[in-house]
C-alpha cells in the first residue's frame, strides 16, 4: 500500500493502494467514478481510456504510481461545464447503441481534436482503431468526430 | 415450462397470439386510491402530468428504452417530451421477459399498443364526465384530451383522479398507421445522453454499501471440477476477505476491489479435476459432426421432391466454427443475500430466468429472489446465460452480505457459451437454362436446447424454426436437421443458427449461379420470380418479400453500373426472424484479404417503429457479422478455449468498417425482428465477392482461418 496523490479532472484525490494497481480500478473501484469501461484489462480495446497531460492512455494497463502527481481527465471532467463538443456530436448523430464503450470512444476522439483540430478520414481512423465496438458503431462515430470538427472542434 | 427453456418458446408464443393478454392487471383495490392512473402494468400517470412507461424488456443497445415506449406512446396520444421510463425487474405482470430472438417489439407491438389505447379511451370518457359531454366530442392529442365544441382541454395528470374511477374496456381500437405521429419517426434515443457522460448505469457500474468484489478461478477444460485449493497466497494480497468454492468448479477470490480479487486469483492455487474432456480438440468435435452427417435428418421443409429432380446435380459441403459473443463488458453481477432473500443487479436478457435459477442454487423460493435489471454493456444472446447471477448469489450467501461478481475478458473468451459449430451439405439440381429445380439443405450441428436439457421436438433445435427457413420457391426443396453433439458449452449467439444456414445457402445459390453462367442476383431474382407462400413452422416466407429487398439491394447499389478498377461486388439475401434481408457488398483485395468497401443493405421488416434505430441495428448487425465471417473462431485444445482476449479473437476495428446504407421497404405489415437479420447475409456476401474476384470459392469460415 501506498498513499497517492492524484490530480482528476482538476481537483486533488489521495488514495492508499497498492502502487502496481492499475488507475482504471483506483477510477472505478477506489474513486467510484464508473464513466472509465473495463472492456478487456490488457490495453486491447480502447474501453478504458483517459487523459493524462492531455494525452490519451488506457488506464487499464497504467500503473497508479505513473500517474501520480499527473493531471489526468476523466470521462466525468470532459463535460464538466457543460456537454464537450464531442459529446454533443454523439448525441446528434446517435452514436451509442449499448453505449458501454462510448465513452472511451469519446475520450480517444477529443485527444485527437485537441491535437489536430480538423483531422483527415485517416487521421480519425488512426486515432480511433484502438477502440472497439461491439455494436459497430464506428460509421456514426466518425460522423459525429466530423460533426464535431467542423463545429469548432475541442474547447 | 423450465426456467431454461425460454428462448425457443418466444416464436411459438408470437405465432399463437399469446402477447395480446399478457400485462393487464388492476392496480388499485376501489376508488380511494387515486394518486395515480394505472390502468395496465406498461403505464401509470400521475396528477405532476407525469407519464410513466415501464420497459418490460432489456436494454442492452438495441434500443427497447426508447422504441417500446414510442408504441404505447402513440397510441396513449402523449406528448413524447412527458414520458418518462421505468425498466421491469423480473416479474409476473408481462409474460416472458425474454429479451432475444429480435422479438422486443414483435411481442410488445400489441400489448404496449393496446396499453396505450386502452388508457387513452379511459381519459377521453374521464374527460367526457369531467365536462357532462358525449364522448364523440373529446379527442386525444398530445398528451390532453380537448373538446373541440367548447375549445375545452385537459391534461392527462388532470384527468388522473377520475380516469383511475373508471371500468377498463376490454375492447379498443387501435390506429391505423397512416395516423401514426410518433411510430415511424427518427425520434432520440433517451438513453443517449447519459451514455456519453458517463452517467449511465451498466450492472458492472452498479454499486451497494460495503459491497465486495469477487472473481472466480474456474475449471479451464470443460467440464472439469475442483479437487482441492490452497488460498495462502491468496490472502497475503492486500484486501483479499474470502476464498471459497462455489459449485463444483469453481474457486471465488473476493477483495475490496476488483483489482485486489484478480491479484488474489492470480496466486490461488488450485487443483483441477479435469474430467473425461481433457484430451477434447476442435479436430475430434468435427469429427463427431462429420459421424453423424450421413444420418437420417429430422424434415424441417419439405416441397416436391429433391431426389426425383432430373438434370445436372451439384453438391457442397460448408463448415463453421464455435464463435464467441464477447459483448463489450464482461460478464458480471451484484447480489445482496440477508435473512433468506436475495435481491439481484443483473445485466440480463431473462430476468425471470436468473429468479429462478438462483433460486434453484441458494436454496430459495423464486419469490424470495428479486432481480433488478441493469443496464448492458452489449449482449448478443450471452446474457441469456444466467451463470453470473447464480455465481454472484452462491458468493453472496456464502459470505452474508453483498458482492459484484466480475468476469475479465479471459473469463468471458474462455467460460462462454459458444455458436454451435455445423457442418452443411448442398445439393441441387439444375434444369437445362442451370436454375435449380432441386434443392436440399442438410443442416449438421449440435442443438443448443439439446445441450440444455430443454425439449427438441420432433428432432429440431426449437430457435431452427426462426432461423432457417426456405428463401427460394424450388419446386423440390428439402431442409433437413441432423442433431448432432458436443461436451463444448452451446450459446445462443445473435442471429443463432440462421448466420450458419445463410452462409451455406447463399455461398451455394452463388456456385449454381456460376455453373449456370448467370448473374448471380439475376439468378436469385429469377428463382423468386414467382409469388410464392413457403411454409416454415410458424412463418410464411413470401417470394415477393425476399424478391423486393433483393431488387431494391440491387437497385441502390447500382449493381448493373460498372464497379471501379478492382472492385468486386457479392450479393445474398436470407430471412429470419421474419424479415427480409438483402445486402451487396463491394470489396477490393489486399494481400489476399477482402477489404470491404461498401455494404448495401435493404430490409423488410414490417412497420419501422424507429428508422435511426433500424439503422442501427443493420449496421450493428452487419459489423458484428463481418467480424464474424473474416475472423471469429474458437478452437479447442487440450479441451480447453484457446482464445483470450481482443488479440486471438478479434473483433472489427474502425479501419475495417465500410460503409454500410440501409433501406427498408415501406410496408405496413406488423413489425418483425431487426436486432438479428442482417448478420447472416454479410458472410456470404463477401465469399461471393470474393468469388467474383478470385474465383475461389471459400467453404469454410472464418475467412482469413
Amino acid at each position: 500500500m501506498a498513499d497517492i496523490t492524484l490530480r482528476i479532472n482538476g481537483s486533488e484525490k489521495k488514495v492508499s493502494v497498492s502502487p502496481e494497481t492499475p488507475l482504471l480500478w483506483v477510477l472505478r473501484d477506489t474513486l467510484e467514478m464508473t464513466g472509465t469501461k473495463f472492456g478487456c484489462g490488457a490495453g486491447l480495446c480502447g474501453a478504458c481510456t483517459v487523459h493524462v497531460e492531455g494525452n490519451a492512455i488506457r488506464s487499464c494497463s497504467t500503473p497508479v504510481s505513473q500517474v501520480a502527481g499527473k493531471s489526468v481527465t476523466t470521462i466525468e471532467g470532459l463535460g464538466a461545464n457543460g456537454l464537450h463538443v464531442l459529446q454533443q456530436a454523439w448525441i446528434a448523430e446517435e452514436v451509442p447503441q449499448c453505449g458501454y464503450c462510448q465513452t472511451g470512444q469519446i475520450m480517444s476522439a477529443a485527444a485527437l481534436l485537441a491535437k489536430t483540430p480538423n483531422p483527415t478520414d485517416e487521421q480519425i481512423t488512426q486515432a480511433m482503431n484502438g477502440n472497439l465496438c461491439r455494436c459497430g458503431t464506428y460509421e456514426r462515430i466518425r460522423k459525429a468526430i466530423r460533426r464535431a470538427a467542423s463545429s469548432g472542434g475541442a474547447r | 415450462m423450465s426456467p431454461l427453456s425460454r428462448r425457443g418458446f418466444v416464436g411459438a408464443g408470437i405465432a399463437a397470439g399469446a402477447g395480446l393478454v399478457i400485462g393487464f392487471y388492476l392496480p388499485h383495490k376501489g376508488g380511494s386510491e387515486r394518486d395515480s392512473f394505472s390502468p395496465n402494468a406498461y403505464l401509470r400517470i400521475t396528477p405532476d402530468n407525469k407519464v410513466t412507461i415501464v420497459v418490460a424488456r432489456s436494454e442492452m443497445g438495441q434500443g427497447v428504452r426508447t422504441a417500446l415506449p414510442m408504441i404505447l406512446a402513440e397510441e396513449l396520444e402523449a406528448d413524447w417530451k412527458q414520458i418518462e421510463i421505468e425498466q421491469a425487474g423480473a416479474s409476473t405482470l408481462f409474460g416472458d421477459q425474454t429479451t432475444g430472438g429480435s422479438a422486443s417489439i414483435r411481442t410488445t407491438w400489441d400489448p404496449m399498443r393496446k396499453a396505450g389505447a386502452t388508457a387513452r379511451e379511459m381519459l377521453i370518457s374521464a374527460a367526457a364526465l369531467t365536462w357532462g359531454v358525449p364522448r364523440s366530442g373529446c379527442m386525444a392529442e398530445n398528451g390532453h384530451i380537448r373538446h373541440a365544441a367548447t375549445n375545452r382541454s385537459l391534461s392527462y395528470g388532470d384527468l388522473v383522479g377520475k380516469a383511475s374511477t373508471l371500468p377498463i374496456p376490454s375492447d379498443v381500437t387501435l390506429k391505423q398507421s397512416k395516423d401514426y405521429k410518433i411510430v415511424g419517426q427518427r425520434l432520440a434515443r433517451v438513453d443517449s445522453p447519459s451514455k456519453v457522460k458517463g452517467e449511465a448505469v451498466f450492472g458492472i457500474d452498479f454499486r451497494l454499501p460495503g459491497m465486495k468484489y469477487a472473481v472466480l478461478s474456474r475449471c479451464p477444460v470443460i467440464g472439469g471440477k475442483v479437487a482441492s485449493f490452497d488460498d495462502k497466497d491468496s490472502k497475503k494480497i492486500g484486501g483479499v476477505s474470502f476464498v471459497g468454492k462455489v459449485g463444483d468448479s469453481a474457486v471465488a477470490v473476493m477483495a475490496d476491489s476488483v483489482w485486489g480479487a484478480m491479484e488474489g486469483r492470480r496466486v490461488l492455487n488450485v487443483n483441477w479435476d479435469e474430467g473425461p474432456n481433457k484430451d477434447l480438440t476442435t479436430a475430434a468435435v468435427m469429427a463427431s459432426l462429420k459421424q453423424v452427417a450421413s444420418k437420417k435428418g429430422a424434415n424441417m421443409y419439405s416441397s416436391g421432391e429433391p431426389a426425383k429432380a432430373a438434370g445436372r446435380h451439384i453438391s457442397a459441403e460448408y463448415t463453421l466454427p464455435f464463435m464467441a459473443h464477447a459483448p463489450m463488458e464482461p460478464g458480471n453481477c451484484t447480489a445482496s443475500y440477508q435473512a433468506s432473500k436475495c435481491e439481484l443487479w443483473a445485466p440480463t436478457q431473462v430476468p425471470q430466468d436468473c429468479r429462478e435459477s438462483v433460486a434453484t442454487a441458494i436454496g430459495l423460493d423464486p419469490d424470495q429472489v428479486k432481480v433488478n435489471v441493469t443496464l448492458m454493456g452489449g449482449g448478443f444472446g450471452r446474457r441469456l446465460e444466467h451463470d453470473y447471477a447464480v455465481e454472484a448469489a452462491l458468493v453472496s450467501k456464502a459470505i452474508n452480505a453483498p458482492v459484484k461478481v466480475v468476469w475479465t475478458r479471459e473469463d468471458d473468451m474462455r467460460f462462454s457459451t459458444y455458436r454451435p459449430a455445423s457442418i452443411h451439405q448442398l445439393s441441387a439440381t439444375l434444369d437445362g437454362s442451370g436454375y435449380a429445380v432441386g434443392l436440399t439443405h442438410r443442416i449438421i450441428a449440435p442443438s443448443i436446447s439439446g445441450q440444455k436439457g430443454q425439449p427438441v421436438p420432433n428432432g429440431v433445435d426449437p430457435d431452427l424454426p426462426d432461423e432457417a427457413g426456405p428463401v427460394y420457391g424450388v419446386p423440390n426443396y428439402l431442409i433437413e436437421y441432423v442433431m448432432a453433439e458436443t461436451p463444448v458449452p452451446l450459446g445462443w449467439m445473435r442471429s443463432v443458427y440462421a448466420l450458419q444456414a445463410a452462409f451455406a445457402l447463399e455461398s451455394f445459390i452463388d456456385e449454381l449461379a456460376v455453373a449456370a453462367g448467370k448473374d448471380p442476383l439475376q439468378y436469385r431474382l429469377h428463382l423468386l420470380a414467382k409469388d410464392q407462400d413457403l411454409p416454415y413452422f410458424t412463418t410464411t416466407w413470401k417470394t415477393s418479400r425476399m424478391r423486393g429487398v433483393l431488387q431494391l439491394a440491387g437497385e441502390k447499389a447500382g449493381w448493373d453500373k460498372p464497379l471501379p478498377a478492382g472492385h468486386y461486388r457479392g450479393v445474398a439475401c436470407f430471412g429470419c426472424f421474419a424479415s427480409y434481408m438483402a445486402e451487396v457488398v463491394e470489396i477490393s483485395m489486399e494481400n489476399g484479404a477482402p477489404r470491404v468497401q461498401r455494404v448495401v443493405a435493404a430490409v423488410d421488416c414490417g412497420q419501422v417503429v424507429n428508422p435511426s434505430i433500424l439503422e442501427q441495428q443493420i449496421q450493428g448487425g452487419i459489423v458484428y457479422g463481418l467480424a464474424n465471417a473474416l475472423r471469429a473462431k474458437i478452437t479447442i485444445e487440450k479441451g480447453r478455449v484457446v482464445q483470450g482476449n481482443f488479440d486471438d479473437y478479434a473483433p472489427l476495428r474502425m479501419e475495417e468498417t465500410p460503409t454500410v446504407e440501409v433501406y427498408a421497404v415501406s410496408s405496413p405489415e406488423a413489425p418483425t425482428g431487426i436486432g438479428e437479420p442482417s448478420v447472416p447475409p454479410i458472410a456470404p456476401a463477401v465469399c461471393n465477392a470474393i468469388y467474383a474476384a478470385t474465383k475461389k470459392r471459400i467453404r469454410a469460415l472464418p475467412i482469413l482461418s
